[in-house]
């Protein structure tokens, strides 16, 4: 029997997490990026979600969340082929906080499929400005097959390997944030830098803090929709999410006042987004000291990593989607297993009544099933697109010309222009 | 006539219209450039990103008048615009040719003011 008020608040938060792709996302990157760029990255994540929301009905969802299998633990079936044998009426087979007061199952779909459109949508940010459009599109189909989908069954679904497990990835540490990170390291280097380097101021901050705070805002339904549930743990998430964020925004931008003279707007948006990312899989476990050290922890080290170490190495990643969400994700998932507190989810009878137990209440194991799961999704990521770039590299070409860089991707890419000089 | 063109800071714009309205001079053409002189550009961080020589942002403006007012404009840019720091400015002076005013097709000093 479908629980009518735990799917209102997951169908909410379903259209919360399409707002965080389009336009959130696209402005948060497409401020970063030239002038002459700033479409081709919107439309980026904008194709991300056309394409992905097709694959998903048709057979991603099946793929993705079918007990049945293919492949044991790794990927589904066809059962639900064309969502075939979903009745509006059916209650979800999934559920996490509230067993006996599930959402629609097919409110499940949508719900997952807005996971799956944002993913692809955050690997955009390595390989702006210089990606022909064809080449991402079609990393986009195949990515989501490949990549996508397995991981995600391999987290969520109820026969998933790291699922059976006890993974503790409440909203998508290696699912969506190893996941794109990764890939976003893979498809930069294979993709190569852009040509002129040298540094360009980004084009617009005002769209990059107004896309920050609209993923700060999307986020809530991201994490707090995951638990499944309108009960005092999606209010328990929703809270530590804010916190993490507003905890790595401030050491983002402190460093930034301490260390180069001034707080910027771009590192409190950049910061921001570290601690949304790094609450990401800890959300539904963590209680309030959890999610301030994970949130403080994520906005100092992903300060080094993009400010520091990226120049260092120089990879050009261009929009820090490594960097950010890769790291974040990391720290996120392996720290969930420190400080999953085990009277957070024990009131909901989750994991059989005991509740979720993370190192630092007693339980060691836990710790051991989440850096397996972020070794096998960092692995994963990275390996499955630097196969698929490369393929793409050897047949379609990644990138646009020389010239068509130097014009820009929004004229040469798609004929357009964003901003007119006169009238 | 003469056309006078002077590169001042943006945040003395308002000076200088005031002191040339004082100064009898209403038609000016402003625009935003970019450019630098002797203090450079400036160097902006972005996510760690040392960004040096941006350059800056500067007001333009053009002004067309005949002989006997050139003094007074190069005076009036002056007062306004001069701060004593790197970065005031220049005011260049050009000869010029001639001078149309569209609607009535007149020509030379009657067509500036």
């Amino acid at each position: 029997m479908i629980n009518n008020a735990n799917n209102a608040w997951v169908l909410l938060s379903a259209a919360l997490i399409l707002f965080m792709t389009v336009p959130a996302l696209g402005l948060f990157y497409g401020g970063l990026v030239k002038r002459k760029n700033v479409l081709s990255v919107l439309m980026q994540s904008f194709a991300s979600l056309i394409v992905v929301s097709l694959l998903w009905v048709i057979v991603g969802y099946s793929l993705a969340f079918s007990p049945t299998e293919l492949i044991p633990g790794v990927i589904g079936d066809f059962r639900w082929f064309f969502l075939n044998g979903i009745a509006p009426n059916d209650p979800s087979p999934y559920t996490v906080s509230a067993p006996n007061a599930p959402v629609a199952h097919l409110s499940f779909v949508l719900f997952q499929c807005m996971f799956a459109v944002i993913t692809p949508a955050v690997v955009s940010g390595a390989v702006a400005e210089r990606m022909k459009f064809s080449s991402f599109l079609a990393f986009s189909v195949i990515w989501l097959f490949v990549v996508y989908i397995p991981l995600a069954h391999m987290a969520w679904s109820r026969n998933g390997l790291f699922a059976k497990m006890g993974l503790m990835d409440y909203a998508g540490g290696t699912v969506v944030e190893i996941n794109s990170g990764f890939s976003a390291l893979a498809a930069a280097l294979l993709l190569g830098r852009r040509t002129k380097l040298k540094p360009v101021p980004p084009h617009n901050l005002t769209f990059t803090l107004t896309g920050a705070a609209m993923l700060w805002f999307g986020w809530f339904g991201f994490n707090a929709g995951s638990g499944l549930a309108a009960d005092g743990l999606a209010s328990s998430a929703v809270l530590m999410t804010n916190t993490a964020a507003a905890a790595a925004a401030l050491v983002w931008a402190g460093l930034d006042w301490f260390l180069q003279k001034k707080p910027t707007i771009l590192g409190a948006a950049s910061g921001a987004v570290a601690g949304l990312v790094v609450i990401t899989p800890a959300a539904g476990f963590v209680s309030l000291p959890g999610a301030l050290l994970l949130g403080f922890a994520a906005g100092a080290v992903c300060y080094v990593f993009v400010v520091v170490i990226k120049n260092k190495l120089g990879y050009d990643d261009s929009l820090d989607a490594f960097g950010v969400h890769g790291i974040a994700g990391v720290l996120g998932t392996v720290g969930t297993g420190l400080f999953a507190a085990p009277f957070i989810t024990r009131p909901f009878g989750m994991n059989n009544g005991n509740g979720f137990t993370g190192l630092f209440f007693g339980n060691p194991s836990a710790l051991g099933v989440q850096v397996l799961a972020t070794f096998t999704a960092m692995l994963w990521a990275f390996a499955g697109t630097f196969v698929i770039f490369l393929v793409l590299k050897k047949t379609m070409g990644l990138r646009v010309t020389p010239k068509e860089e130097a014009i820009g991707l929004d004229i040469t890419q798609h004929n357009e222009r964003a901003y007119t000089v006169i009238e | 006539m003469k056309l006078i063109v002077a590169i001042i800071q943006p945040f003395r714009l308002e000076e200088v219209k005031e002191a040339l309205y004082a100064a009898d001079v209403q038609l000016i053409t402003v625009s935003e450039v970019l450019g630098h002189g002797r203090q450079g550009g400036v160097t902006e961080v972005y996510r760690g990103n040392k960004e040096t020589g941006n350059l800056l942002r500067k007001i333009r403006l053009e002004i067309a008048v005949n002989d006997e007012y050139v003094d007074k404009t190069i005076r009036a840019i002056i007062d306004g615009a001069k701060t004593g720091e790197l970065g005031d400015g220049k005011i260049f002076v050009y000869q010029l040719e001639d001078c149309i005013r569209i609607r009535t097709e007149e020509r030379g000093p009657a067509a500036i003011g």
